[in-house]
């Protein structure tokens, strides 16, 4: 009979190695799928997971590997503080649609004025929208004991619709012959939030760089930090040390939909250039498996992020050169969480074999 | 007779790290009323749970009326002719009596033969019970006897009870007494745990003392006087706290009309207490749980608001402050439950520190906090209070409750407070650090600070308490003068028997 039995301390060592031994599993597993859809298991475990980094094509992928993770990085690190607190923001993909929309309009308002102010206004709007979006749930959880997750998650579906009747309506190119979508920003000099295209620099990646930084000083030396920390744990006892926790919901959904806000205006001002139906593509829900990958540790969140932008672009290397069906990256990036989770019981229970009546 | 109803032998059983019996052995007679005496962690709960089936020892051996005896589980225990009244009950607040007894049943006959039986044996042995009342509604003493009815309707040859009186009020006690004497008159043997040592005295004919897993003596509690069995406990001279400084005669805290709504279904409300905490006193809170201490923690500590005026420091109401402004003003609270509430268990002690010293040791500046200034703080309890650990980095959880216990009451001391509320200060605590703790408050008080304890062990108030008032019901009786109080009229400040039917015993 196995049981389990809960450990004194989290042990330190499966803190470190269950993400680890959760890739491996995943490898394993994904090679058996693949192998079940007819395809070579280790030829396509390594167009996955060496060839963006290592094969005579990755001076291409390297980039893009900063242009994927970026995004990811950025709202996980502000999911992070949410769910340490026991604070669930599903709806970061709506925040950052949203936050897309209210940047691009503010870009497109100036067009075609030439300013340093146009990008920071842009930023801050977008911010500014990611976060109201953001204090809908948080705002009805606090007065009406709403479900975040529930709210958060629906108005992902209403984020969508706007962004469709903003490609199609009121930020549609008027230069653009009847096509959807908006003028190109990433071409508007102004607007731009590229720093360099061929190494996949642009600003996002700068900020989510900053916001890694940030998030590891808050949590580990400031008060702030440390209530989230003690709000997930011990809800009474962080009542007990003053924490209200009215204002921990309110500013924990501002924190993750701002930054979800300025990941998608980035994006929009960048890599996909201009806002049209298909523009967001999943970055704010994988943003979850990063989060969770990393341990909700803005360190680990940087590690994660890169090793989910590269099944990204490995998964697309195999969909274009062995004909892998992308569902199949999809369903291996969902195993992933699932191996972590886990995995993630041996941190806190120590498995035992034993038989006959429990003590 | 001469042939024991129940005897063990050489009963072992060990957990990782800890042997919780070691080589136990003694007997019952039939219908004898026996004592089984020890401190936290002596290995009662062990032992019992052993007897009733829920653990397995490791070596040793059970015979019940000479036969050989080693229940794999409760049920078999109970089929047998043993029953056990737990410490916490088992009962389900939302349905009423015989609900809850025929939940414990086999195959239960219908309702209504339930409600008669229980009718039946409720009067027979004078604890009368309607068996359509909601258990939620049942006061403590009350749901007790459901748990009891639960077990006479079994017929049962002993009954165990494990801290029996800690819910009562001392006329219940008596109610309660009364009762366990009938059963033993009619042959039932009754295995009484408790660390009460005068009550043991008043009713148990036989005593089993253990300490640290072992029977370290055996002796007639109608014979041996209470110090003497506390020191066998204990295994060392007791130390009994002493008592120095009187009151001031200065308010600090006044409650004026405090009142609030129960915070849930299954909470207190407050009813209009009024009370003035002078500096240097010691107020001593009687009360059997669940007659609002934990609301009144609450309103004191900031993590209930209340209207204006309700509660006040130094003349100022400060009824809308949060707890870190109360901190700051020197008003400091130990609430009940140490894991959970007044600790985060799986954080280190010095982030524990951290919880509750920031505004007043300045642990942290602008917001950043001062981890080292922390650590020294906590190492500072850990010394001051001889809590028993390898260092501030160990988790909550991995002390003993003693020693969380210590640390959390030496963390608010070492902050030298003017006003400290402590509840359950003692709870599940071993004798020795116990005897530390209520020291530590003496002294406190001793320098100035007005000390309120809630408490529910009557002893410890009277042992500490300048002045001594009864939660019941939400309700503050008027304050008394703790010395020269009897106590027939503590138990009538706590509500006497709860206007619970008076018991009539056939005898």
């Amino acid at each position: 009979m196995i049981m389990l039995e809960k450990r004194a301390q989290p042990s330190r060592v499966w803190t470190l190695a269950a993400p680890i031994f959760a890739v491996l599993l995943t490898m394993i597993c994904g090679g058996l799928l693949f192998a079940a859809l007819g395809k070579d298991p280790f030829e396509t475990i390594r167009t996955i997971f060496f060839d963006p980094l290592f094969s005579e094509f990755a001076w291409f992928y390297r980039p893009q590997l900063l242009i994927k993770g970026a995004p990811l990085v950025l709202i996980a690190i502000g999911l992070s503080f949410g769910f340490r607190a026991g604070i669930w923001n599903i709806g970061a993909e709506g925040q950052y649609i949203v936050g897309a929309i209210c940047g691009a309009a503010v870009g497109l308002a100036f067009y075609p004025t030439e300013s340093i102010f146009v990008f920071p206004l842009m930023i801050v709007a977008g911010v500014l929208g990611g976060t109201l979006w953001a204090l809908i749930p948080g705002i009805l959880k606090v007065k009406f004991d709403t479900n975040e997750i529930l709210v958060s998650l629906m108005l992902v579906y209403v984020a969508e619709q706007l962004l469709a009747s903003m490609a199609l309506g009121a930020l549609r190119n008027p230069d653009g012959m009847g096509f959807p979508g908006s003028r190109n920003l990433a071409k508007y000099d102004s607007a731009t939030s590229w720093i360099s295209e061929n190494v996949g620099m642009h600003w996002g990646v700068v900020v989510a760089l900053i916001a890694v930084i940030f998030a590891y000083v808050t949590l580990s030396r400031h008060l702030f930090g440390f209530n989230v920390r003690l709000a997930g744990q011990s809800p009474r006892a962080a009542r007990f040390a003053g924490v209200n926790p009215s204002t921990l919901v309110l500013i924990c959904m501002g924190i993750s939909g701002g930054l979800a806000g300025a990941a998608g205006l980035f994006e929009v001002a960048g890599p996909a250039g201009q806002i049209s139906i298909d523009f967001n593509v999943g970055y704010g829900f994988t943003a979850i498996i990063v989060a969770f990958l990393g341990r909700l540790h803005p360190i680990g969140i940087l590690l994660a992020a890169g090793l989910m932008a590269l099944t990204y672009i490995g998964g697309e290397i195999a969909q274009s050169n062995l004909g892998l069906p992308g569902a199949a990256i999809q369903l291996m990036q969902g195993m992933l969480l699932f191996f972590l989770l886990m995995v993630d019981v041996l941190t806190n229970y120590r498995v035992r074999f034993g038989k006959g009546a429990i003590a | 007779m001469n042939q024991p109803l129940l005897a063990l032998s050489g009963l072992t059983k060990a957990y990782p790290g800890v042997v919780a019996n070691k080589d136990v052995s003694f007997e019952i007679a039939p219908g004898e009323v026996h004592a089984l005496l020890g401190e936290n962690g002596a290995g009662k709960s062990t032992l019992v749970k052993t007897i009733y089936g829920l653990v397995k020892p490791d070596s040793g051996t059970m015979t019940l009326n000479g036969a050989p005896y080693a229940p794999a589980e409760p049920r078999a225990a109970r089929a047998s002719g043993v029953a056990m009244v737990f410490q916490h009950f088992s009962l389900f607040d939302a349905m009423n009596v015989a609900e809850n007894i025929a939940l414990g049943m086999e195959n239960p006959p219908p309702q209504r033969e339930i409600a008669e039986r229980v009718r039946a044996v409720s009067d027979q042995y004078g604890l009368p019970l309607d068996p359509s009342r909601i258990v939620g509604e049942l006061s403590a003493g009350e749901r007790q006897r459901v748990e009891i009815i639960r077990c006479l309707l079994q017929d049962p040859k002993l009954l165990i009870m494990d801290e029996p009186t800690s819910v009562l009020t001392p006329q219940e006690v008596d109610i309660l007494f009364k009762t366990l004497r009938k059963l033993s008159a009619e042959g039932t043997a009754i295995l009484y745990i408790s660390h009460k040592l005068e009550e043991i005295r008043a009713l148990c004919e036989n005593a089993t003392v253990l300490r640290l897993g072992q029977v370290v003596g055996t002796c007639d509690p109608r014979e041996t006087s209470a110090r003497d069995m506390a020191e066998l406990m204990v295994g060392s001279a007791l130390l009994v706290p002493e008592r120095a400084a009187r009151p001031t005669g200065e308010t600090v805290l006044s409650l004026q009309g405090l009142s609030a709504k129960a915070p849930h279904r299954f909470g207190t409300a407050l009813h209009d207490i009024t009370i003035e905490v002078q500096k240097g006193e010691v107020l001593g809170i009687g009360g059997v749980a669940g007659n609002g201490q934990d609301e009144l923690v609450a309103a004191l500590s900031g993590e209930m608001r209340t209207i204006k005026g309700m509660v006040n420091y130094q003349g100022q109401s400060i009824s809308h402050l949060g707890p870190n402004a109360r901190r700051k003003l020197g008003l400091l609270t130990a609430p009940e439950e140490r894991m959970g509430h007044a600790a985060a268990p799986d954080m280190s002690l010095t982030e524990n520190a951290v919880l509750t010293a920031t505004t007043r040791q300045k642990l942290a500046n602008k917001g950043f906090v001062n981890w080292r200034k922390a650590r020294s703080f906590a190492e500072d309890v850990i010394s001051t209070f001889d809590v028993r650990t390898p260092g501030p980095q160990n988790t909550a959880r991995s002390l003993s409750g003693g020693n969380l216990q210590k640390f959390v009451i030496g963390r608010e001391i070492m902050q030298t407070p003017d006003v400290l509320v402590v509840n359950q200060p003692t709870w599940g605590v071993d004798a020795s650090a116990a005897a530390s703790i209520r020291q530590a408050l003496l002294d406190l008080a001793a320098k100035g600070t007005a000390v309120i304890c809630i408490s529910q062990d009557l002893d410890e108030l009277m042992e500490i308490s300048d002045r001594f008032a009864a939660l019941n019901e939400g309700r503050l009786s008027a304050p008394r003068p703790a010395q020269g109080l009897t106590v027939e009229e503590i138990g009538l400040m706590l509500g006497g028997a709860h206007d619970m039917e008076v018991a009539h015993v056939d005898v």
